[in-house]
C-alpha cells in the first residue's frame, strides 16, 4: 500500500474553499490577497471597456468579498493596462443589443443588466473595508463610475476623467451621477455631465474627487502605502465611520437606471453608437 | 508668460519627448496625429501633458479640428 501511494505521489486535495477565493485569475480582471489588501487589477485588452464579461467576473468577484473581507483592511481597485483605468462600457456590445434586440426591446435588455451591475457597484460602494480607486489614464464613463465607489480616489498626473455619454444620446448608466452628487456640487456636476469635457488629475483634486494626485507610475504604490496606514486602525470602527459618512443614494440610482432605459430607447442613440463603432475618425473620444 | 514662439517650442518639445520622436522631426505646421503616430487615446496623454505643463485647463471640444502644433500652441496661448 505505502509503495503504491509512492508511486503516485502525495494525494491531491482540492484546494481549500478559503485559498480559492484569495486569488482570482479572470479574462478580464484578477485578484489577490495580501497582507490584509485586496487588489482587484482589470486587464482588458485595450481599454479595459466593460463588458458583460467584465460583469460576470465582477459578480464573481462580490461573491467572493464576504469571505475576502474577513483577512482584509481595504480594497485596492487598478488597473494593468497602460492606457489606464478603463474606458467605460463595452459600446460596441452597447450597440449590438440595439441591433440585436431592436429598440422596441432593448431597454428590457439594459435595465437587466444594469441592474446586475448596479448591485455589483452597491456592495462594493457598501463593503466595510476602505476602498481606494488606483487610477491612471484614460478614467471614462462606467471606469469613472467604477472609481467612484470607492472611499478614496489615487490618481496618477496622467490620469484624464470624463463622462462622455451625451455624446451618444445617453446619460451615465453605472450610478454615476447619484455619486458625484454625493461628492460634489451640483453647478461642477452639470459642468461635467452636459459639456461631457475630460478633466486631469489636478482639476479632479481641484473639485474634491481625487484625494491625491502622484506622479506618473506612482498610483498603485501611493495607495498601497495608504492601505497599509488604513490597516493600523481598528477595522470595526473604520467600518462605522464609513457607513456613517458615505451613504448610498439607491433611490436615485434607481432613477438613473430608469432614466437610461428610457433613452436607450431613442433613435438619436443608435445613430450616436452607430457612428462612434464605425468612426475612422483620429478623435472618437472628443466630442 | 512665454510668447506664441516659446509656447510652440515648448509643444513640440514636449510631444518628442513624450511620445519618443526625434524633435527635430517635427515641424510646427506638421499633422501631429501623422507626425507623432498617436490615436485619439494617446492625444489626450498628451492634452494632459500639455495642461500639467503649462498649468492651463483645455477644454477638449476647443481643440475639436485641432491637427497642427502651431494651432494647438495658440489654444494654449489664449488661456494662459
Amino acid at each position: 500500500m505505502s509503495s503504491l501511494i509512492a508511486k503516485m505521489g502525495p494525494p491531491t486535495e482540492p484546494p481549500h474553499p478559503a485559498r480559492r477565493t484569495e486569488q482570482f485569475q479572470g479574462q478580464t480582471l484578477s485578484w489577490s490577497l495580501n497582507s490584509g489588501i485586496i487588489e482587484l487589477a482589470l486587464h482588458r485588452e485595450p481599454n479595459n471597456e466593460i463588458s458583460s464579461t467584465t460583469l460576470a467576473e465582477l459578480e464573481k468577484f462580490i461573491g467572493a468579498l464576504d469571505e475576502l473581507s474577513r483577512k482584509a483592511h481595504a480594497l485596492i481597485m487598478c488597473s494593468t493596462l497602460k492606457s489606464g483605468f478603463s474606458a467605460g462600457a463595452d459600446l460596441r456590445e452597447l450597440y449590438g443589443w440595439i441591433k440585436e434586440y431592436g429598440r422596441a426591446e432593448v431597454a428590457n435588455h439594459a435595465r437587466g443588466y444594469l441592474e446586475r451591475i448596479h448591485r455589483v457597484m452597491n456592495v462594493i460602494d457598501a463593503c466595510p473595508l476602505t476602498t481606494i480607486a488606483a487610477v491612471h489614464g484614460v478614467t471614462f464613463g462606467g471606469g469613472f463610475e467604477l472609481a467612484l465607489v470607492c472611499d478614496l480616489i489615487v490618481a496618477d498626473k496622467m490620469a484624464r476623467f470624463c463622462f462622455p455619454e451625451l455624446r451618444l444620446g445617453l446619460i451615465p448608466g453605472y450610478g454615476g451621477i447619484p455619486r458625484l452628487k454625493r461628492d460634489l456640487g451640483n453647478a461642477v456636476i452639470r459642468d461635467l455631465l452636459l459639456t461631457g469635457r475630460s478633466f486631469n488629475a489636478t482639476k479632479a483634486q481641484q473639485i474634491g474627487l481625487v484625494s491625491q494626485v502622484v506622479g506618473e507610475g506612482e498610483a498603485l504604490r501611493a495607495a498601497r502605502a495608504t492601505a497599509v496606514q488604513i490597516g493600523k486602525f481598528d477595522r470595526s470602527t473604520s467600518a462605522t465611520a464609513k457607513k456613517f459618512i458615505k451613504p448610498i443614494p439607491y433611490e436615485e440610482l434607481q432613477r438613473e437606471i430608469d432614466l437610461f432605459c428610457e433613452l436607450i430607447a431613442r433613435p438619436a442613440v443608435e445613430m450616436g453608437l452607430k457612428k462612434f463603432v464605425e468612426s475612422m475618425d483620429a478623435q472618437p473620444y472628443l466630442p | 508668460m512665454p510668447t506664441m514662439d516659446q509656447a510652440l517650442d515648448e509643444v513640440l518639445n514636449l510631444a518628442a519627448n513624450h511620445f519618443k520622436v526625434p524633435r527635430e522631426k517635427l515641424s510646427p505646421d506638421d499633422d501631429f496625429f501623422k507626425a507623432l503616430g498617436i490615436d485619439s487615446l494617446q492625444t489626450l496623454d498628451l492634452l494632459t501633458k500639455l495642461e500639467n505643463h503649462f498649468h492651463v485647463e483645455l477644454p477638449d471640444y476647443e481643440l475639436q479640428g485641432v491637427t497642427d502644433f502651431r494651432t494647438l500652441a495658440s489654444k494654449i496661448q489664449a488661456r494662459l
